[in-house]
């Protein structure tokens, strides 16, 4: 039983029969995270894959274990906001997109976050940049405070008080605006430091946290990851330390 | 199914609908299964209620390779003339059985019970792959090969595996990817042709 999305037909469920024995015409046709051109059979309740070509694989994210996990988190988003037989070829593209740029320039990090940012855009829950999301005065190139229940940023009068409100720093703002208005390749070239990522994933994270009502399951695995990674980073850095010159 | 509306006696209905319980097994199949048992001798009715019931009740698993098994440890842990050195490590105990079939491999196995699967909440934990690790730390294992299933889930599973097992000093393997016996070229997905061109070999 597979889980499509298409461009023309939204989220659409299909069978694969056979797809899993060894010589199958389907196989990896029609595996996870594939961009396949397929021929569906109209079923009684489930339409049937009759054909199945692979287009795009993404082959160096696959070799991956960060960037395929990447690609599970984006797919179970773009599962989480979509319903079946509902057509978003707008989001298709963006989708399709953002697993090329993953599988392209092997940043995991900056790719999904941007994902999260235009999926959220896209559907109509686009955060409030600009204005205060409470008092809509014009916010001051400064710290101000965003609150995804609000609607986006709010100024430093609105925040302060609102306990639900984190702050958020001026470089995170400036990107954050970018990333709204640019292409991915764009968003691609804008020089994040540990810190900004931290800032913006903790921001998107409770908006599409917000937005959905739930948390997704494999957030836990990337934070798992990443926490070992930094771990294992930190271990070598010592190891190199213990190495080094006397 | 209400039962009022049940077009046969009730042991039969009952039967049909515990048959239709299983996989692959639709409405019409258990119905024949149920009529065929119901005219077949009695004694193949016991003989699998028999079998049915033992199956729960002698079988665990080894504690050694988590295979299922109706002695601890299993036939295959606990048999001195394979090589105690090298584990090949599968997501489910019925993944044994093809690779026993190939007479290739003699070694001892280890038994995941699933993949890691983020979107549906499997994590490493939900996995024995602690006991892998312990597995190591305690026997001179030298060859750990990786046989889990060639999709994204068990690639990923893979992945990490060979994070946890490589700082041991133990070499880590995976089983080849690559065109299956009898397939068609034409019909290989890209990936397989990736893989399968990436471990040509030579012919001599």
């Amino acid at each position: 039983m597979l889980t499509i999305f298409t461009s023309d037909y939204g989220k659409v469920r299909a069978i694969a029969k056979g797809a899993m024995r060894p010589g199958s015409k389907l196989g990896g046709n029609v595996e996870l995270l594939t961009h396949s051109q397929l021929m569906l059979a109209r079923g009684r309740n489930l339409d049937i894959v009759t054909q199945a070509q692979a287009l795009d694989i993404f082959l160096p994210m696959r070799d991956s274990l960060e960037l395929m996990s990447c690609g599970f988190y984006l797919s179970e988003l773009v599962d989480s906001f979509t319903e079946e037989n509902v057509e978003d070829g707008e989001m298709f593209g963006l989708f399709l997109d953002t697993l090329r740029a993953l599988s392209d320039t092997g940043e995991g990090e900056r790719i999904v976050r941007y994902f999260e940012l235009r999926l959220l855009g896209h559907l109509g829950y686009s955060p409030q940049l600009q204005k205060c999301a409470n008092c809509n005065r014009i916010l001051q190139p400064e710290a101000n405070y965003y609150n995804p229940a609000q609607g986006g940023m709010l100024c430093r009068e609105c925040g302060y008080p609102d306990m639900a409100a984190r702050s958020i720093s001026v470089n995170v703002q400036k990107v954050l605006r970018l990333w709204q208005r640019s292409d991915i390749a764009t968003a691609g070239r804008v020089k994040l430091n540990a810190e900004l990522v931290r800032e913006i994933k903790g921001i998107l994270r409770d908006t599409v946290r917000y937005v959905l009502e739930k948390q997704l399951k494999s957030i836990e695995w990337m934070d798992r990851l990443a926490g070992e990674s930094k771990l294992n980073g930190n271990k070598a850095a010592s190891q190199n330390k213990d190495n080094g010159p006397l | 199914m209400n039962p009022d509306f049940l077009p046969s006696a009730r042991p039969i209905s009952r039967l049909i609908e515990e048959f239709n319980k299983l996989p692959g097994i639709g409405p019409k199949s258990a119905q024949r299964l149920a009529y065929h048992l119901l005219q077949a001798p009695p004694e193949r009715s016991r003989d699998l209620a028999e079998a049915i019931i033992a199956l729960k009740q002698s079988l665990g698993l080894c504690s050694i390779c988590l295979n299922i098994t109706d002695t601890d440890p299993c036939g295959l842990c606990s048999d001195m003339t394979r090589d105690m050195t090298r584990i090949c490590v599968v997501e489910e105990p019925i993944d044994i059985l093809p690779l026993e079939r190939t007479k290739k491999f003699r070694g001892l196995y280890h038994v995941l019970h699933g993949v890691i699967s983020p979107g549906d909440g499997i994590k490493p934990e939900d996995l024995h792959i602690r006991e892998l690790l312990d597995r190591l730390t305690a026997n001179s294992i030298i060859e750990v090969i990786l046989a889990t299933n060639p999709n994204a889930e068990g690639e990923a599973t893979s992945m990490y595996i060979q994070r946890l097992v490589s700082p041991l000093g133990i070499r880590v393997t995976r089983l080849a990817r690559g065109l299956p016996f009898g397939g068609d070229l034409e019909y290989a997905d890209d990936v397989t042709l990736s893989r399968a061109l990436e471990g040509r070999q030579e012919m001599y």
